[in-house]
C-alpha cells in the first residue's frame, strides 16, 4: 500500500507493506537510523518521536496510521547545525552514556515540557516513566529536562 | 516483534467500518489507536487477517456536556480525556484514571474506546466507567443499541459487541460533587495495576470498582451496598473482594490481592478529592 | 597530576553526534560496502527447558517467502565444542542432541527481509523428549539427573577443585558469644542493556571474515570466530561500532554471534543479524543468581571474629563466565572492608536448566559484599548495636600500603571509616534516625527504612596492562588507538584529555580509534572497572613518551640540545628554552618524520596490580506498612575511585550504578517456573527500573589516589552498584525491624515485605 508521511518537513510516497511499524518505516525506508528499537512490547520509548508535535512510541504505531502525518525524528531536531534547546541541556548536563535511549528520550522530553512547560523533578520524572535508560540511572536526564525548561 | 501480514483497510465513517469488519468476519478487527491490539499482534499472540483503520472517523472524537452526562466519543484519547475541563468538572474520577493509562506516549494515542472494548480487566478505564455507572452507545448493522457497563464485560478479553459492532460513545453521569479516589498500586509507573480501584462517594451513595480482581472488571456491589446502610468506610472497604475472582499470577497472590483491594477501596473511599 | 584539563568537568566529544543524528549501532551500519545485499538470520530457539532432540523439521519453514535456506546443527556438521573452565562440558553452537535450556538455539532460518525470518522461525517444529527441568540450585546439585552427563555432577566447578579449603562448619565458631545464621537469596537478575545483541559478517573478496560485534571486547572475538569457521585467526577482522551499554554481557561471544560467519559462506551473501528483547531476555546471559549460606560470631561488644560463607553459584546452562565469578572474585572480596581475623569461603558452581549466567556490572563482588553487609547488620540487631557504630567498631583502619585479609585478598589503600564518617555527615544519618524514631512512636502506617553499607570492591582485576598508540598526523592532529571499548563511559573524552595533557594539541584535533582488530590488535576490552586505571593510563604514558620522542625530533629540527627543547602545551609548540620565537609543531615534526615512519609511539603499559575502590552508602527508603510498597526516597553515596579525571563522567557512572544495584535490591528478578519456563522475559514482565522509581543521588567526593598506575587511579564503573543494594536491602528491613522482621529477600517486592511484617506478627 501506499503512503504519503512527511518527515522533518520532507514529503515522502512510499510503497509499503501493511504490517510496517512506523519505526521500521523510519529507519529502513527512509534510512533514518537515529531512532532506535529497545524492545518488543513497547516498555522502552527509545523509538519514541513525534507525530504532529506529540510524541509517540513508534514501534507502537504502523507507518499507515501516519499517513498524512507530520513526523519529527531526533535527525530533524537541530536547524543550520544549532542544536534544540533539549539537544543541548543533555549535552551540558551529560544526559546520555552510550545514547541507545537518547534519541526517544530527547523526544519524550521535549514533548513533556511542551505539555508541562515548568515541571517539578516528580512530574519529570513520571513524565518519562516511559522511556528506559540503563546507563545514567536517570540523574543527570532528569536534571536535563529540568535545565531545558529553565533555559526557555 | 513484527506482526503477521494482513490486510489493511481505512474507514472515513462508522457505518463503512461496520460494514467492512461485517465483510471479513472474524478475520478482521478495528484499529484506533492500536496500543491495546498492536502489542498483541508484534507478539503474535493476535493474528487478525484484516485491520480497519477507524482512527480517521474524526466525528468519533469528542467530548460534550449533555446535560446529566458527559458523552464522550469512541475515539477520544485519553490525553484528551484526562485534560478536558468538561471532564475534570463533572467526571473527575475519569479525568483522573486516564491520566494513569500507560505512560505520555501510550495516551497520545489510546482511545477511551480502544480500552473499553479490548474488555481487560486489568486496564483502569473499563473499571473507572463500571464504577462511575457508564452506559456505552454501540452501533451495528442493524442499528445502535446502548449497553450499560454492568453488562458489557462478560469474560476475559470478552465484550457484548458482536464482532461486527462498534463502540461509539461512552456516556458518564456527571459526578455532581462526589469526592473520588483513583488507586493504582503497581511495581512501576509504567505498569498495569497489580491491583486499582475507581471509587466515588456522595453522601450514602457510593461506586466502587476494582481493576485486575478478576477476568472481568469488578463492581464491588457489596462496598456500595454496606456504605448505603450506614456502614463506616473501613468497614465496608473490608467487603472489597466480595465479588471478586483475583488471581495469582507473576506479581502478586490472590491472597494479597484481596488484601490490597481492602486497603485500596478505604484509601479512595477516604480520599477527599472533589 | 596538574594540568588545566585533568580533574574537570569537561563536556563530551561524544555527545554532538548522538544528540543530533544518533550513534551508529551494529543494525545502523545501511552503507557499509561489504554488507551490501545482506541477508538476515533469524535463530529459532528451544521452547523446552530440558530435553532430548529427537527432531527438528525446517520443511515448512525453508518453503516459505523469501527464505533462502534454513540450517539446524546437523546440516552444519557442527562439532561440540568445550566449556573453557570444565572441559567436560562440552556443547555444539546449536543444540543438537539436547537442549538445556528455554531460547537455546537450535536452527537458523536465513531470509530476505527480517519479518519473513520471523514469519518462518514459527514454521519450524521440534519434537522433544522432555526431561525433567532442574530449576533450583540446591536441587540440581544432588540431582542425578545431568545436565552435561559427561560431567558425572551438576556441580561443574568448586573452590576446593583449585586447592582452596572447604569450610569446617559450625566448630569453627566455638569460643563466639554471638553466632547468627543466614541464608541469603542474591538473586537472577538481566543485565538488559537498551541495545540487545547484534552482529553482521561478511566474507570479503581477499576471503577475510571481517565481523561487525556489538562488544565489549572485540580482540577476545576473533580466536572464537575463527575457531567455529575453521579459518587461521589472521582471516578474522572484527570491528566495533557504537555499542548500546553491555554491563558485563557483552564480553564474550554467543553462538549466535559466532554462526555467522558459517552461514555468509554458505549462501554467498553477507548477512545481519539482530535479536528481538524477548530473546534477549532468554539469550543474553544473565546476572548474579547466587544463594549464600553465612554464619557469623563475635562477642557482644560488637567485634566480629568469625565468618564462614558457602556461596553456591548458578550457572545456568552452560558454564560460562558466571561460574567462577564466585571462587575468583566473590571469595577474595568476601572480608569486605572488615577486620576479621578468621574467614572461610567455599564456592559451588552448579549448571540448572536456565539462561547461562555471566558477569553483570559488579561479578562477584555485590554478591561478596551484599553477604557481608547482610550478616553484620544480622550480627548488630542480635546484640542490640547500631548498624553504622557495629562496621565502624570493624573496619579495616587507614592503610596507605597493601593491606592482606584473612581470606587473602590483598587490598591497595583504603580508608573506610573516613568515608563513613563523611557520608553519614552528608546523609544527617542522626537526623534521618530521630524522624525514623518520631514516626515509629507515632504508629505512622509510613515508615521510614535506613540501610548502610560499606563496601570495598576489586578493579582492573582483569589484564595486567592496556595498549595504546599515540600518532601525530601531517596536520598536526592526533589519532590515539586504545585496546578498552567504550560503550557509554566516555572514553573518546576521558582520553583525549589526557592525551591533550600531555602534548597540548586540542582535545578536538584527537581521534580516537578502539575496537578494530586490524588497527588495534593488542587490547583487553571495557569490563571489570579496568579502562582508566589501565587503558587511560597506557595513553597517558604513550602519550607522554610520544612528548618526550617529539622533542628529540624538534631537537633536530631547532639544531638544539634536546635537554633544552621546551614544549609549550598551551601552544602546541615546541621551541629552545628563552627562544619561544622559533618553534615548530606538532605538524612540523609529524611532516618531519614522515618518511621513517611518522611521528607516532606505541606501547603495551603494565599496572602494579589491581585497585580497590571503596565507600559508603546511605540508602532512606519509605515503607507502606498497609501494603508493604518500598519507596526509595533518598541516597548517599560516596565511592573513592582514587584519582578523578572527569568528575562528571564519574558522577554519571555512580548513578547508573546506583540505579541498578537499587533495581535488585527492590524490584527485578528474573524467573522461571517449576518447568524451567521463562516468566520475565520481555520488558513489561521484568522489572527494568524506571525514572519514577528513583531518587536523584547525593554524591560525595573522596578521593585516595592508589599508587597502582600512572594516573592514581581505581575503576569507578561498578562500584555505585556494588555499594547501594546492600544499604538499600538493609533500608528496608530496618523499616520494618521495630515489628519484628529479621530478614527479606530481595527484590524487596511489597508482598514480600507485606507477608514479613504479617510472619512476624
Amino acid at each position: 500500500m501506499k503512503v504519503t508521511i512527511t518527515v522533518n518537513g520532507t514529503k515522502h510516497e512510499s510503497e509499503i507493506e501493511p504490517r510496517t511499524l512506523l519505526v521500521q518505516y523510519v529507519r529502513e525506508n527512509l534510512g533514518l537510523t537515529g531512532t532506535n528499537i529497545g524492545c518488543d512490547t513497547s516498555s522502552c520509548g527509545a523509538c519514541s518521536l513525534h507525530v504532529n508535535g506529540e510524541s509517540v512510541k513508534s514501534c507502537t504505531m504502523l507507518a499507515a496510521q501516519a499517513d498524512g502525518c507530520e513526523v519529527t525524528t531526533i535527525e530533524g531536531l537541530a536547524k543550520d547545525g544549532v542544536m534544540h534547546p533539549m539537544q543541548q541541556a543533555f549535552m551540558e548536563n551529560h544526559g546520555l552514556q552510550c545514547g541507545y535511549c537518547t534519541p526517544g528520550m530527547v523526544m519524550a522530553s521535549i514533548s513533556l515540557l511542551k505539555e508541562n512547560p515548568n515541571p517539578t523533578e516528580e512530574e519529570v520524572r513520571i513524565g518519562l516513566e516511559g522511556n528506559l535508560c540503563r546507563c545514567t540511572g536517570y540523574h543527570n536526564i532528569v536534571k536535563s529536562v529540568l535545565a531545558a525548561a529553565q533555559a526557555k | 516483534m513484527i506482526p503477521a501480514p494482513f490486510d489493511y483497510k481505512r474507514a472515513s465513517s462508522a457505518a463503512e467500518a461496520i460494514a467492512l469488519v461485517g465483510e471479513y468476519g472474524d478475520e478482521a478487527k478495528f484499529l484506533a489507536g492500536g496500543h491495546s491490539l498492536l502489542p498483541l499482534m508484534k507478539l503474535r499472540l493476535a493474528q487478525p487477517a484484516v485491520l480497519v483503520d477507524i482512527a480517521r472517523i474524526t466525528d468519533l472524537s469528542y467530548i460534550r456536556d449533555a446535560g446529566d452526562h458527559i458523552a464522550i466519543g469512541a475515539l477520544t484519547r485519553h490525553m484528551d480525556v484526562e485534560k478536558s475541563p468538561i471532564v475534570l468538572q463533572h467526571a473527575p474520577l475519569l479525568a483522573n484514571a486516564a491520566s494513569h493509562v500507560g505512560d505520555p506516549q501510550v495516551r497520545h494515542r489510546g482511545t477511551i474506546g480502544g480500552s473499553i472494548a479490548h474488555a481487560d480487566s486489568a486496564s483502569d478505564l473499563p473499571a473507572t466507567t463500571l464504577a462511575l455507572g457508564a452506559t456505552y452507545v454501540v452501533q451495528g448493522p442493524n442499528g445502535v443499541r446502548e449497553i450499560p457497563a454492568t453488562e458489557f464485560y462478560v469474560g476475559f478479553l470478552e465484550s457484548a459487541l458482536a464482532p461486527d459492532e462498534m463502540l461509539t460513545e461512552i456516556r458518564v453521569p456527571k459526578m455532581n460533587g462526589a469526592t473520588w479516589g483513583f488507586q493504582k498500586f503497581n511495581r512501576r509507573a509504567q505498569d498495569w495495576a497489580i491491583v486499582g480501584v475507581a471509587a466515588w462517594k456522595r453522601g450514602n451513595e457510593s461506586g466502587v470498582a476494582l481493576v485486575n480482581m478478576g477476568s472481568v472488571p469488578v463492581l464491588a456491589t457489596s462496598v456500595a451496598s454496606a456504605i448505603a446502610g450506614g456502614a463506616s468506610i473501613a468497614e465496608a472497604a473490608e467487603l472489597a473482594a466480595a465479588e471478586a475472582e483475583p488471581q495469582s499470577d507473576l506479581n502478586a497472590s490472590a491472597e494479597y490481592r484481596v488484601h490490597l483491594a481492602k486497603v485500596l477501596v478505604r484509601r479512595a473511599l477516604e480520599s477527599t478529592n472533589a | 597530576m596538574g594540568g588545566s584539563i585533568l580533574g574537570n568537568r569537561v563536556l563530551r566529544k561524544e555527545d554532538p553526534k548522538f544528540l543530533t543524528t544518533g550513534g551508529q549501532y551494529v543494525d545502523d551500519l545501511l552503507d557499509e560496502p561489504l554488507l551490501k545485499d545482506a541477508v538476515h538470520v533469524t535463530y529459532a530457539r528451544s521452547s523446552v527447558a530440558h530435553g532430548r532432540i529427537l527432531s527438528i523439521d525446517t520443511s515448512e519453514a525453508a518453503q516459505m517467502p523469501g527464505i533462502i535456506a534454513v540450517f539446524t546443527g546437523a546440516d552444519l556438521a557442527l562439532e561440540p565444542v568445550p566449556s573453557a573452565f570444565n572441559p567436560a562440558a562440552t556443547r555444539t553452537l546449536l543444540a543438537m542432541d539436547k537442549v538445556r535450556y528455554v531460547g537455546e538455539p537450535l536452527a537458523i532460518i536465513v531470509s530476505e527481509t527480517r519479518e519473513q525470518g520471523e514469519d518462518a522461525s514459527e514454521a519450524i517444529i521440534v519434537d522433544y523428549d522432555v526431561l525433567e527441568a532442574l530449576v533450583d540450585v540446591e536441587q540440581a546439585m544432588t540431582s542425578s539427573v545431568h545436565l552435561y552427563e559427561a560431567c558425572g555432577s551438576n556441580v561443574v566447578f568448586d573452590s576446593t577443585f583449585l586447592g582452596m579449603p572447604a569450610n569446617t562448619g559450625d566448630a569453627y565458631f566455638e569460643g563466639c558469644e554471638v553466632v547468627v545464621k543466614g541464608r541469603y537469596v542474591n538473586q537472577r537478575v538481566a543485565p538488559c542493556p537498551l541495545e540487545v545483541r547484534g552482529a553482521a559478517a561478511a566474507w570479503g573478496p581477499d576471503g577475510r571474515l571481517t565481523q561487525w560485534l556489538s562488544t565489549q571486547h572485540a580482540q577476545g572475538a576473533p580466536a572464537p570466530i575463527a575457531a567455529a569457521n575453521g579459518v587461521d585467526v589472521s582471516q578474522v577482522r572484527v570491528k566495533t561500532p557504537d555499542v548500546g551499554g553491555g554491563f558485563g554481557a557483552k564480553i564474550g561471544t554467543y553462538p549466535e554471534d559466532l554462526l555467522l560467519g558459517v552461514v555468509a559462506k554458505r549462501v554467498g551473501r553477507p548477512v545481519r543479524w539482530r535479536e528481538t528483547r524477548s530473546e534477549s531476555m532468554v539469550g543474553l546471559g544473565h546476572g548474579r543468581a547466587q544463594l549464600q549460606y553465612i554464619t557469623i560470631g563475635g562477642s557482644r561488644d560488637g567485634k566480629v571474629t568469625h565468618y564462614q560463607f558457602h556461596a553456591i553459584q548458578d550457572s545456568g546452562a552452560w558454564v560460562d563466565m558466571g561460574t567462577i565469578l564466585a571462587p575468583f572474585m566473590t571469595r577474595p572480596m568476601s572480608s569486605g572492608v572488615y577486620a576479621i581475623p578468621n574467614i572461610e569461603c567455599h564456592t559451588t558452581s552448579v549448571v540448572t536448566n536456565t539462561t547461562p549466567t555471566v558477569a553483570y556490572r559488579g561479578a562477584g563482588r555485590p554478591e561478596a559484599t551484599a553477604a557481608i553487609e547482610r550478616a553484620m547488620d544480622m550480627f548488630a540487631a542480635e546484640i542490640g548495636m547500631d548498624a553504622a557504630e557495629v562496621r565502624r567498631i570493624n573496619l579495616i583502619p587507614k592503610f596507605m600500603e597493601p593491606h592482606t585479609t584473612a581470606i587473602g585478598g590483598t587490598y591497595d589503600v583504603g580508608d573506610y571509616e573516613e568515608s563513613l564518617n563523611r557520608t553519614l555527615a552528608a546523609s544527617d544519618y542522626a537526623g534521618w534516625r530521630k524522624k525514623q524514631a518520631e514516626r515509629r512512636a507515632n504508629n505512622d502506617p509510613k515508615q521510614l527504612g535506613i540501610g548502610v553499607s560499606v563496601y570495598v570492591e576489586i578493579t582492573g582485576g582483569v589484564g595486567t596492562g592496556e595498549s595504546a598508540k599515540v600518532e601525530v598526523l601531517e596536520d598536526g592532529s592526533a589519532r590515539v588507538y586504545t585496546g578498552t571499548s567504550p560503550h557509554g563511559q566516555g572514553h573518546d573524552t576521558s582520553w583525549s584529555m589526557l592525551a591533550s595533557e600531555q602534548t597540548g594539541i586540542p582535545m578536538d584535533k584527537i581521534e580516537l580509534v578502539w575496537g578494530d582488530t586490524d588497527l588495534v590488535p593488542i587490547g583487553s576490552g571495557t569490563m571489570g572497572s579496568r579502562s582508566l586505571q589501565q587503558g587511560g593510563n597506557a595513553v597517558y604514558s604513550v602519550a607522554g613518551t610520544l612528548a618526550e620522542k617529539a622533542k628529540a625530533v624538534a631537537a633536530r629540527l631547532l639544531e638544539a640540545n634536546e635537554a633544552d627543547i621546551v614544549l609549550d602545551k598551551d601552544q602546541g609548540i615546541f621551541h629552545v628554552a628563552g627562544t619561544p620565537a622559533v618553534s615548530k609543531t606538532w605538524a612540523d615534526l609529524a611532516v618531519a618524520e614522515k618518511s621513517t615512519g611518522g611521528l607516532v609511539h606505541s606501547d603495551v603499559i603494565g599496572v602494579t596490580g589491581p585497585t580497590f575502590p571503596f565507600g559508603a552508602h546511605v540508602g532512606i527508603v519509605e515503607v507502606d506498612t498497609e501494603t508493604g510498597k518500598v519507596t526509595h526516597i533518598a541516597h548517599y553515596a560516596c565511592d573513592d575511585a582514587g584519582t578523578v579525571l572527569n568528575p562528571m563522567l564519574l558522577e554519571g557512572q555512580i548513578h547508573g550504578g546506583v540505579a541498578q544495584g537499587a533495581a535488585q535490591a527492590l524490584m527485578e528478578e528474573v524467573r522461571y517456573d517449576e518447568d524451567g519456563n521463562p516468566i520475565t522475559s520481555n520488558l513489561a514482565d521484568y522489572a527494568f527500573i524506571s525514572a519514577a522509581e528513583l531518587p536523584s543521588v547525593t554524591v560525595i567526593h573522596m578521593e585516595t589516589p592508589t599508587p597502582n598506575n600512572l594516573i592514581g587511579a581505581k575503576g569507578i564503573g561498578e562500584s555505585g552498584t556494588i555499594g547501594s543494594t546492600p544499604a538499600l536491602q538493609s533500608a528496608v528491613i530496618d523499616a520494618v525491624s521495630h515489628l519484628g522482621v529479621r530478614h527479606i529477600d530481595m527484590p524487596t517486592t511489597a508482598e514480600r515485605v507485606w507477608s514479613a511484617i504479617q510472619q512476624a506478627r
